[in-house]
């Protein structure tokens, strides 16, 4: 049981990685990976939403008719993308404006909806609360990982600390838009790539 | 009316803050249905007409019911539900009043719920103050400004299909790098208006 508990835990960082293996996702990872504190902090905000989501899908399972249980699905999310939005206005106002509307568009996050379809509504509440912390994550290590190569391109610094020094010249059109879609694209190659050498 | 407003809005949705290479709205679908130029096409005329008709009702419920009795922080819980039930009621109508119309955006409608782009055009009226005639026009301009998007990108992957590109980028990742590509040349719409 503890084994298949940490297989549960862990595949989400490589091996089911949300964004760069089942590329799920995908505006957040686009849209906030400007600087590496922008990507942890929408990170940790779709994990809360991920485990709480998953947790409650998970209880009320049986008490769902089938036919209507997307609307419902939604709702619980909604609920608990309201409640991280108001904390954050609260306590990270900063965090919360350079997230900006992606916030609220944690509802339409295909990784939270998928999790609650594929995996919450058929395990147990402990194994949906792993799979969410889990697959959470994963999401988050993704958007840093994607959030630190275009913070060191395209500024020299990352999380305020200069890294690369003065006599860099930051390459803008990393956290531009553009930047995004080519380091994503790259990012994902690299894990294809290495998916073909191990397997 | 201020026509030059109206012009800046509708040119800012359509071109400078194009809605999937600017603002990063509406990937899933950017990704999934820009094989074919076909289903684009589809996809995109169902996106702006949902666009379009979500702006509309979701500025009626922000400010004649949420509004009113102070519940504003409901509204993503709101917006998500009337988005779901328009698309329903959509498709519902469309399939009575138009079997053919039905049988080539059909399978599209659904999809359209858990568009980004959706409530993201929806929370962007909001946020910007818009009025009803302004909401209007942002909505259906990003919905043109993600068709447009959407039909380049599916004449390109038709074209990449056939290129030969290096096994580990084959698929999504190339797709980023081109939909990368056009994003440069989109930034060169930026100089058009000063916002």
């Amino acid at each position: 049981m503890s084994v298949s508990l940490t297989r549960e835990f862990t595949k989400g960082f490589i091996r089911e990685n949300p964004v760069f293996r089942i590329v799920l996702g995908l505006c957040p990872v686009l849209a906030v990976t400007t600087s590496l504190k922008n990507g942890i902090g929408m990170g940790f905000a779709a994990t809360f939403v991920l485990v709480g989501s998953n947790v409650i899908v998970s209880l009320v399972r049986k008490g769902i008719p089938a036919r209507i249980r997307i609307p419902c699905y939604i709702v619980v999310i909604a609920s608990f993308v309201t409640v991280v939005d108001l904390v954050m206005a609260g306590y990270t106002p900063e965090l919360h404006k350079s997230l900006g509307i992606f916030i609220p568009l944690i509802v339409v996050n295909c990784i939270i909806l998928g999790r609650a379809e594929a995996f919450a509504s058929k395990n147990t509440v402990g194994r949906s609360f792993i799979d969410g912390i889990g697959m959470g994550l994963g999401f988050t290590f993704a958007l840093a990982i994607t959030a630190a190569v275009r913070e060191i391109i395209g500024t020299g610094k990352i999380w305020d600390l200069v890294l690369l020094g003065t006599r860099y010249n930051p390459v803008l059109i990393a956290v531009l838009a553009p930047g995004a879609f080519i380091t994503l694209g790259l990012l994902i190659g690299l894990f294809n790539l290495l998916e073909r050498k191990e397997g | 009316m201020d026509w030059g407003r109206l012009f800046a809005i509708a040119i800012g949705a359509i071109l400078i803050n194009n809605f999937v290479l600017n603002r990063f709205l509406g990937l899933c679908p950017f990704l999934g249905v820009s094989k074919q130029l076909d289903a684009a096409l589809g996809m995109g005329f169902a996106v702006i007409f949902v666009m379009t008709m979500a702006s509309m009702v979701t500025f009626g419920i922000y400010n004649y019911v949420l509004a009113p009795f102070g519940i504003e922080f409901l509204r993503t819980i709101a917006f998500i539900l009337v988005i779901a039930t328009l698309v329903q009621f959509v498709e519902m109508v469309i399939e009575k009043t138009s079997p053919s119309l039905y049988r080539s955006l059909g399978i599209y409608l659904p999809l359209i719920t858990t568009n980004c782009a959706v409530l993201g055009v929806a929370v962007l009226n909001i946020e910007s103050s818009y009025g009803f005639i302004e909401t209007v026009v942002h909505g259906f301009s990003a919905g043109i400004g993600f068709t447009i998007a959407l039909v380049l990108m599916a004449g390109i992957r038709e074209r990449i299909e056939l290129a030969d590109v290096p096994e580990s980028l084959r698929g999504v990742p190339v797709a980023f790098i081109v939909a990368g590509l056009m994003s440069i040349a989109f930034l060169g719409f930026s100089g058009l208006a000063a916002e």
